[in-house]
Formats: structure tokens, C-alpha cells, sequence
């Protein structure tokens, strides 16, 4: 037999013959060694230590695969850990599902599932099940990923928008826009040259942190895609109250932002991989910061507004600078770059 | 910072007394309009000064007809269009680039030369650049075509509408219903022609005309000045940008846009014809020039869309007063380029201005 390691991925890869046998044997199963997996069972059994779980899914397209502070894989990990993270729970297990490109290198594929079994590992979760499909060229680009996750629900939280109210404040755990800044940057098509790193990261260990040691957390969310801008308008809209914030208290980056000023983007509409935002009582939002910044994802953690009453049509209003104020609007789809 | 935008705020209140009418400063540059919205500036004012949006954002000042042209050549096999991001959505009478895109010959660069290069990587395609922009983009371009020319690149020509700045502020102050007082200057534009050259508005309009950057301190202490020039009744060109803006601009720059371009007569969309303001390829560059290469002329103007971007180009309405504005045009469906750019007065007054009455 030839035990010569193959270039590239075949379609044949994902026929579901010898070489999706070899494909997932070799190369998949030893990553993410674990019982579960190891029976190659249609669908993983788990015990698990509470009837109450969340269950999420994410799908994952990103280019280029690898960016400074992450890759697609780490990405695929995090993202799915932290919609557990937000929805108030600890995250247990995942599946992975590959969608690869005919044509891909091998070396790109392993240090993609490298990435994806050291990032599972550092945050206590287990790949318990999983599916490998190839495509012809053309069809996929390079690779597809999608994981679904379960949590544990923590004792005694719950979160949901109906819980917010007039007085309320809002907290990010550091500064924003480094993802969607740095994917910008290196994309082709835009060809900005920086020192961006991607604020990709797993934050569940310290959501639980807070969700355990304090009580009067009301609400959560990861601001990925839309940025903070999103994030805080979907919580107006589902609350029909207004959010205020202040531009001065928002943690970023000057290098983030000197790009998103040359590009012409609103750092507020750019995506975030590592961030919550936490809206919070008023007593409890100076503990939830000195617990965010006692851990490493939370070192620039901030309150950055309240929940205002309204008579208008609900609006997040900012505060700028210089004492003005202006509307911060639900982004509308892609940002293009400005011509001068 | 609280104490220098005090300072500003009494010479304001002080200019707006002297006139005992409001006074209304335009600021002419798309970047800004989004900075002055953006730091919500507007609502730090005296309320009998207003602040009109100019024509300076150089996706809306491009008319319809230039589009039609743009999407003609992207629909022939042999080009590739190399355009700047912000013109992709602008939409003409069929369609958009965005709608091309994924045809695959319109690519998207963030600079003259990225097109340039497009057109040394792809030797079968004939790559044209999408040259618009106001005197700050005009150098580069010229820079490609000199370039293109030295190294004997025949794949490559240009569609110019560059404009210049200059003639229409003149075309503005003409109109009889005008209703500007002074203005405030664009910083990047200025970076290249130097503030002398305003000092012809200045002296034959009398209207302060001030350069000032994009950050809000420079915009307020911009405005300010322009209001100690009102209440000492001596209007003059000047700058405040004093990091980049010199008297004189940049030579280099200047002397490059006089080498490959000649000014013509030049259609702005809701400024009609403006004497002077538009850049051209001189003959000895005709072969990098699209119009020429291809054999066609620019389509005719064909704005029918009932929108009134023009309007809001010259400073005579605010964005929600045409009936188009938030009801029909919106950023994911834009009916006129001042809803498209991101700089355009519209589309800085929907993203950061919008407030609606909750139905009851």
C-alpha cells in the first residue's frame, strides 16, 4: 500500500471509499482523539450533566484562510464556543463538518485541523462527531466549515432581551473592529499593507466567570458580523428602548482605526471574533469590569453606555468627542471603500 | 478640547449676531460632510448657522451618462474595468458594476497603479481605469498613464471625469439663488492646489473660503475662523490645516496634471455644464484615452430618475426634502450617488442623522 502522504485533496477524498477512509483516519481522527469520536458512530452519545443545554450551529467562509491571530479553523472553533458563551452556557462539545475544494494542499488542510484540535483543546471542548465532503474546483473556495455546538446552561442564568431595562449599562470586553480591519487588510482586492492582528479568541471561560460570580448580568451577544453597530441595534429593535453610548469609552485600537479612517469604514460596523457585549444593572457593571480585566480576554474591558428611555422610533445615539451626538444605524451589507 | 470648541461656539454666536441672519457655510468635501456627521457637529452649533453638504464627493458629482459608458465597455469581452470601490454601486440606466461584478471583468483597486498593474498581469484584456476623483486622485492617474507610456503597457487606458474643484464653487456663487456665505475648503484637495487657490472666489465673490483637516476640532476651529473673517468683514483665503496645506500646494502634483491633462467643459450631475472642469488627456496621451481607443463618445445625459441629488449638490435643499429621501432610496437601494458613496450628503444624512416618530 502507498503510504506516500498525497499533495492535494481528490474528489475521490470525499467519496466515501479508501480514500475518505484514509482521509479521515489518518488525518481527522488522531487531531481529536476522544472516545465519542473514536466509535465512528452516524451520530455521538453524550452524557451530559445537566437536562438544560443550548445548541447552536455557525458556518464558517473566510479570506485568506490564515490571517494574522487566527485562521479559518480556530475561527470555526471560537465562533461556535462563543454563541454558547453569550447564550449563558458552557460549551461541551462540537461537530465539524468540512466542505473541501478538490485542489486543496494537504499542508493547508492539516494545519487547519491543527489549528482546530489545539484551539478545542485550550477551551475544554470535544469534537464529538463530524462529516467530510469534497466539491469540484469552482465549487468551494479552498474550505468550508461548519460546527455545531452543545452547552451546558450555567445554574441559575437567564438571559434574554426582555430582561433589559431603562438604567441598564452596556459592556464590551476590549477594543473592536481588529477582525474585520485585518481580514480588509490583507484581502487582494483592497491590498492595505498593516499591523493588524485579529481579535479571534474563545471567550466562554470568562462569560462563565461572570455569569458565576455575579447576578443582574441581563443580556449578552458576540458582535461578529455588523460590528457593535448591530449588535447594540438588534437590542434596541427587541427592546423598543434606546441605547446611548459614548464614542470617548469605546475601547480601539489607533492603528484599527487609522485604517478603517483611510479606508473610509465605520470601525462600529466591523466585525469583532473575540468580544461580548454585556448589557448589565447598574450596581453590578464596575464588578463585571474588575472581573473582566483580572482575565486575559479582558484587559481593555469598558462600560461604554446605558439603556435610555425613548419617544422616538428606538435609535442607538452616540456621544461623540466633542459633545455632539449622531445616530449609529444598523449597517447596511457590504462597506466599500472610499475613492479619496 | 471643551475650552478651544467654547471659544469657537462665542465667535459663531457673535458672527450670527452681526448678520442678524442665519448663516450658511458649505462645506465643499464629501469627507467632510461624513466627519461633520459622523462627530454629530451639527448640533454643537448656534442654530442660525447651517452647514450645506457641497459637491466634493466625487462619486456624486458623476453623472449618469459617464455610468451608461462605464457599463457599455463592461460589457465587452476584451476590457477589464479597474474601478475604485465606491463607484461599483452607483447605478445607471441598466444596471450597476456591482451588477457586472460577477461576470468577473470589473475588479476593484484602491489605487491607479493597482489598475495599471491589472493591465501588465492580464496582456489579453485591454484594462480600463476608472479615473474620477477631484485633484487629489488626478495626479496618480496621470502618473499610470506616463508610466503606461514609458513602459509601452497598450493594454491600459483611462475614462476620465476628473474634476476640478475651482470652477464649481465659481459655478455655484453664480447662481442668483444661491444662499452661501463662506466656505469651508477640502482639506486633501487643498493638499495639492494650496490655498491661493481660492483667493480668485475670495476677491471676486467676497466669501470667506477656509481650509480645515477632517478631525472635529479642525472642522469647528475651521468654521470658527470663518466666522471671525464674517464679523471683521474681511473674507480671505486661508488655512488652518496648516500640517499639510501650504499656499502654494503641491508642484509636483500640479505639474504632472498639467503635463498629461487639459481642462474642458464638463457636465456635473446637478450642476449641469461647468466651463473649465473637467479633466481630458492632452493629444500626445490620446491613446490612453478610452473615449478614443474605443471609438465612442460618452452617452448623453440620461437623469431621469426624479431624484434630486442636484439640489442637494448645490446646498439648496437637505437630503430628507426630496420626496425620494428614506421612502424609495436608501443605502441598499440607492436611486441617486448621493445615497451611494458613503461620502455623499444623503447617505451621511440616513446613516447618522435619521430619526423616526414611533407611530402611536
Amino acid at each position: 500500500m502507498n503510504r506516500k502522504k498525497p499533495d492535494k485533496i481528490l474528489l475521490a477524498h470525499g467519496g466515501g471509499g479508501q480514500l475518505s477512509d484514509q482521509l479521515i483516519r489518518r488525518y481527522i481522527l488522531p487531531r481529536f482523539a476522544n472516545s465519542t469520536l473514536a466509535e465512528l458512530t452516524d451520530a455521538a452519545k453524550l452524557n451530559l450533566d445537566s437536562k438544560s443545554i443550548c445548541f447552536t450551529t455557525d458556518s464558517y467562509v473566510v479570506k485568506p484562510l490564515f490571517f494574522t491571530g487566527g485562521d479559518i479553523g480556530k475561527l470555526a472553533v471560537c465562533g461556535t464556543i462563543n454563541d454558547l458563551a453569550v447564550s449563558g452556557a458552557k460549551p461541551v462539545a462540537l461537530s465539524l463538518a468540512l466542505i473541501i475544494e478538490e485542489g486543496l494542499a494537504f499542508d493547508v488542510l492539516e494545519k487547519i485541523l491543527d489549528s482546530i484540535a489545539a484551539t478545542a483543546k485550550e477551551n475544554n471542548v470535544v469534537i464529538v462527531t463530524g462529516d467530510t465532503k469534497t466539491v469540484e474546483t469552482g465549487a468551494a473556495d479552498q474550505i468550508f466549515i461548519n460546527t455545531a455546538g452543545i452547552g451546558v446552561r450555567l445554574d441559575g442564568v437567564e438571559l434574554g432581551f426582555g430582561k433589559i431595562a431603562v438604567g441598564d449599562k452596556i459592556i464590551i470586553n476590549g477594543t473592536i473592529a481588529d477582525h474585520g480591519m485585518t481580514i480588509m487588510s490583507l484581502r487582494q482586492d483592497i491590498g492595505f499593507q498593516s499591523q493588524l492582528k485579529s481579535d479571534c479568541a474563545a471567550i466562554a471561560d470568562l462569560t462563565c466567570k461572570l455569569l458565576t460570580e455575579t447576578k443582574g448580568i441581563k443580556f449578552m451577544r458576540d458582535p461578529t458580523r455588523g460590528g457593535l453597530a448591530a449588535t447594540l441595534n438588534e437590542i434596541a429593535r427587541q427592546t423598543s428602548l434606546g441605547i446611548r453610548v459614548n464614542d470617548a469609552d469605546i475601547p480601539i485600537n489607533p492603528t484599527v482605526q487609522a485604517a478603517a479612517d483611510a479606508l473610509g469604514f465605520d470601525v462600529l460596523n466591523i466585525a469583532n471574533e473575540g468580544k461580548f457585549v454585556a448589557v448589565v444593572a447598574p450596581q453590578i457593571a464596575e464588578d463585571c469590569i474588575n472581573i473582566c480585566r483580572r482575565h486575559p480576554l479582558g484587559q481593555q474591558a469598558a462600560i461604554i453606555g446605558e439603556v435610555v428611555e425613548t419617544d422616538d422610533v428606538p435609535v442607538v445615539e452616540m456621544t461623540t468627542r466633542i459633545g455632539g451626538r449622531r445616530i449609529v444605524q444598523m449597517p447596511y451589507g457590504r462597506e466599500l471603500p472610499r475613492i479619496c | 478640547m471643551l475650552q478651544r470648541i467654547h471659544k469657537a461656539q462665542l465667535l459663531m454666536d457673535a458672527a450670527c449676531e452681526i448678520t442678524g441672519r442665519p448663516i450658511n457655510i458649505m462645506e465643499v468635501c464629501g469627507t467632510h460632510t461624513v466627519s461633520i456627521f459622523r462627530n454629530g457637529i451639527r448640533g454643537t452649533l448656534p442654530k442660525s448657522m447651517k452647514l450645506l453638504s457641497g459637491p466634493g464627493c466625487p462619486v456624486c458629482v458623476t453623472h449618469q451618462g459617464y455610468i451608461d459608458t462605464v457599463l457599455e465597455l463592461a460589457d465587452r469581452d476584451d476590457c477589464l474595468i479597474a474601478t475604485y470601490g465606491d463607484m461599483i454601486r452607483v447605478p445607471g440606466k441598466n444596471g450597476s458594476l456591482e451588477t457586472k461584478k460577477s461576470a468577473g471583468n470589473v475588479k476593484m483597486v484602491t489605487s491607479s497603479e493597482d489598475a495599471l498593474q491589472l493591465a501588465r498581469d492580464n496582456p489579453g484584456k485591454t484594462v480600463v481605469f476608472i479615473a474620477v476623483g477631484f485633484e487629489t486622485t488626478a495626479p496618480a492617474t496621470a502618473v499610470a498613464v506616463k508610466q503606461a507610456a514609458k513602459e509601452g503597457i497598450d493594454n491600459f487606458c483611462i475614462l476620465s471625469n476628473h474634476k476640478l474643484v475651482v470652477p464649481a464653487m465659481q459655478a455655484l456663487l453664480s447662481d442668483e439663488n444661491n444662499r452661501i456665505d463662506a466656505f469651508l475648503c477640502p482639506g486633501h484637495v487643498s493638499v495639492i492646489i494650496g490655498y491661493g487657490a481660492f483667493r480668485g472666489i475670495v476677491k471676486q465673490y467676497c466669501k470667506p473660503c477656509v481650509v480645515a483637516g477632517f478631525e472635529p476640532m479642525q472642522i469647528i476651529e475651521g468654521l470658527a475662523e470663518i466666522c471671525r473673517q464674517i464679523i471683521e468683514g474681511k473674507p480671505e483665503a486661508k488655512t488652518i490645516y496648516t500640517a499639510v496645506v501650504t499656499e502654494q500646494g503641491n508642484l509636483t502634483a500640479q505639474n504632472v496634471i498639467a503635463e498629461c491633462f487639459e481642462p474642458t467643459d464638463g457636465y456635473w450631475r446637478g450642476l449641469g455644464i461647468i466651463p473649465k472642469s473637467t479633466l481630458i488627456l492632452k493629444d500626445k496621451f490620446s491613446k490612453f484615452d478610452a473615449l478614443k481607443r474605443f471609438g465612442i463618445t460618452e452617452k448623453p445625459e440620461n437623469d431621469t430618475t426624479g431624484c434630486r441629488c442636484g439640489e442637494v449638490l448645490c446646498g439648496l435643499i437637505d437630503p430628507p426634502q426630496c420626496e425620494l429621501f428614506g421612502q424609495v432610496c436608501e443605502p441598499q437601494n440607492p436611486i441617486g450617488p448621493c445615497m451611494v458613496s458613503s461620502e455623499g450628503a444623503c447617505a451621511a444624512w440616513f446613516k447618522y442623522n435619521r430619526r423616526e416618530k414611533r407611530s402611536r
